[in-house]
């Protein structure tokens, strides 16, 4: 559904992508892992058309979206979310919702009542006429995937949608996050938190300075020596089982 | 409050409006509110663009201006009909709004980038203005011809020789019919997915990038609508005064006032540019009544207590006058009242 091939992208001297490749099969959960300031989020607003790549290309069932714009991504089916949230503080949780479903509904009310189906899904029905700026983070969290989910995307790519949630609101996000794939929708995700990962995705893909290190099922990820050198150092993985264990928190 | 106490109080406030003029017959009362008015419709030109879409203007005064100069000047140049020149005037104002909208939101220019492109404009206008004699008659203003045959003053949309009702208020229902077809329009667009795509910019202009918006051609869309407005307003103005001159087209009076109005109103409201301008004008009037009896004529009270009235509001209002009325209507009304979640 989604292939990305060869993208580089500098900023001045500094290379924050060189030479990524990654592939997203319909119906998928596949993450991009990696240290901080590995180029996963570079990587991602390239993908989602806030950025333009040096060079590579971005091609989505089976048509070449390289350069294109975000909003003409999203109405191709590409939606993201941003890791530092951004709702509309000043609308409700309601209207939020209903401006990604504008995307495809003209009519005001549609969009509203549609908005509504979409919070009653993700389990938002309380919060529904509360400001977006009143919500807790674990709730702003959850107004993106709304937001997002609301444009009837067919990739999703979910920006560290985790960060700064705690154990039972991941765990919330992670169901939420397969009922999603299970719609029908194919999802991208960046992340740290490792055990979410581990649960989630059918494949990883491993960035470190811009590269692409590793790829591969999860399990066999955390045992290569390459991501447990990127993550943990020069030396660590001589002791591959210890280093697992250890890049399991990270 | 609901939506039936609502329609009943924008009805109350319609047939207010409308009736005024036979209410009140002092002419000093007249030209109050219809200077009110004028300001309302300059505000609310002003807050499509900055209350509902966020771009803050400081240069309104360049499509105030632009109307009421094509409205001047085709007339005395061309003899045209003023019914005529009214439409060339207005989509005069549209044309110059999609410039100076294109080459800033092209490139991204927003907040304090753009007020001071907007600034920059007007005031090069106003040189131009001055400057093109052969085509604006400079400095010296264009000054059109005084119709003096009341059987002409429909067709040459002047009252100053009408009959005695439109003597007295023709110029009023003029600009309130305006302000009705501006507010009209605002609420309309508020309601729409055009207007909820416009918040979407103002609030946030990446996420709603993210979430299909095109914000260029949202803004485009404010910017011009914004345009028309404003450049209605200068076609009121130049049938009112027959006279524009460069300072009163595109000096930086029209561009303040605006948004002045507008943010005091309250931003982003139908109600707030027509609330703005009362409260505004209202206490100008006073003040100047009671600075005037105390310390005799001191020109230029009324706009110090703007400046201080502004920067209140500001630091204390953020929903303006609206906002506060809003609240308090709630609080009257008690824990019982049905939440309120449209805009007045």
């Amino acid at each position: 559904m989604l292939e990305v091939g060869g993208i580089t992208k500098r900023f001045g001297g500094l290379v924050a992508v060189d030479n990524a490749s990654l592939s997203v099969p319909e119906g998928g959960i596949v993450s991009l892992i990696g240290p901080n300031g590995a180029g996963k989020t570079t990587l991602f607003a390239v993908i989602a058309g806030f950025l333009k790549p040096d060079s590579g290309t971005v091609t989505f069932a089976g048509r070449d979206v390289t350069g294109l714009k975000p909003h003409e991504l999203c109405r191709l089916g590409i939606v993201r979310t941003f890791q530092v949230v951004q709702p509309f503080a000043n609308l409700s949780v309601r209207e939020n919702i209903a401006v990604g479903a504008h995307t495809r509904i003209r009519s005001r009310a549609a969009a509203l009542a549609r908005a509504g189906e979409v919070a009653h899904q993700l389990g938002m029905d309380a919060m529904l006429d509360q400001s977006a700026g009143a919500l807790t983070v674990a709730g702003r969290k959850r107004l993106e995937l709304a937001r997002a989910l609301a444009t009837a995307p067919q990739l999703l790519l979910l920006d560290e949608v985790m960060a700064g949630l705690n154990p039972t609101e991941i765990d919330e996000i992670v169901h939420l996050i397969r009922d999603i794939r299970d719609s029908g929708v194919t999802v991208l995700l960046t992340e740290h938190v490792m055990r979410a990962v581990m649960d989630l995705s059918e494949y990883t893909y491993v960035l470190n300075n811009g590269a692409v290190i590793s790829a591969g099922e999860p399990a066999q990820i955390v045992a290569d020596p390459a991501v447990i050198e990127a993550y943990l150092g020069h030396g660590a993985s001589a002791d591959p089982a210890a280093a697992g264990a250890e890049g399991g928190h990270a | 409050m609901t939506e039936r106490t609502r329609s009943i109080l924008w009805l109350v406030l319609l047939a207010a409006l409308i009736l005024a003029p036979l209410a009140v017959t002092s002419g000093r009362w007249i030209q109050f509110m219809e200077l009110t008015l004028f300001i309302a419709v300059l505000g609310q030109g002003w807050n499509i663009l900055g209350g509902y879409g966020g771009q803050y203007s400081f240069g309104h005064a360049l499509f105030f201006g632009t109307g009421a100069y094509i409205q001047a000047l085709l007339q005395f140049k061309f003899g045209m009909s003023p019914w005529l020149t009214m439409w060339f005037a207005i989509a005069g104002g549209v044309l110059i709004g999609s410039f100076v909208g294109f080459l800033s939101f092209r490139y991204g220019l927003r907040g304090s980038y753009f007020a001071l492109i907007t600034l920059a404009f007007a005031e090069a206008f106003l040189v131009l203005a001055r400057s093109f004699i052969s085509i604006t008659e400079g400095g010296r203003g264009v000054q059109l011809d005084l119709n003096q045959d009341p059987d002409q003053a429909i067709a040459t949309f002047q009252f100053t020789f009408a009959s005695d009702f439109l003597q007295a208020n023709g110029y009023y229902y003029t600009i309130l019919i305006i302000l009705i077809l501006a507010s009209g329009a605002t609420w309309w667009m508020a309601r729409t997915r055009f207007g909820a795509q416009l918040a979407a910019v103002r609030e946030n202009e990446d996420a709603a990038a993210a979430l299909g918006i095109n914000a260029f051609r949202v803004k485009m869309a404010a910017i011009c609508m914004s345009a028309a407005i404003t450049a209605a307003a200068g076609v009121y103005y130049t049938q009112k005064f027959l006279y524009v001159d460069p300072g009163l087209a595109y000096g930086p009076g029209k561009s303040v006032e605006a948004l002045v109005v507008a943010i005091i109103g309250g931003l982003g409201t139908v109600l707030g540019p027509l609330v703005g301008s009362l409260f505004v004008h209202g206490i100008g009037e006073a003040a100047k009544e009671v600075v005037g009896l105390v310390l005799g004529d001191r020109p230029g009270v009324d706009l110090i207590l703007y400046g201080v009235i502004l920067v209140l509001v500001l630091a204390f209002m953020p929903k303006g006058l609206v906002g506060l009325l809003e609240a308090g209507w709630r609080r009257l009304s008690g824990p019982a009242a049905t939440k309120d979640t449209g805009d007045a």
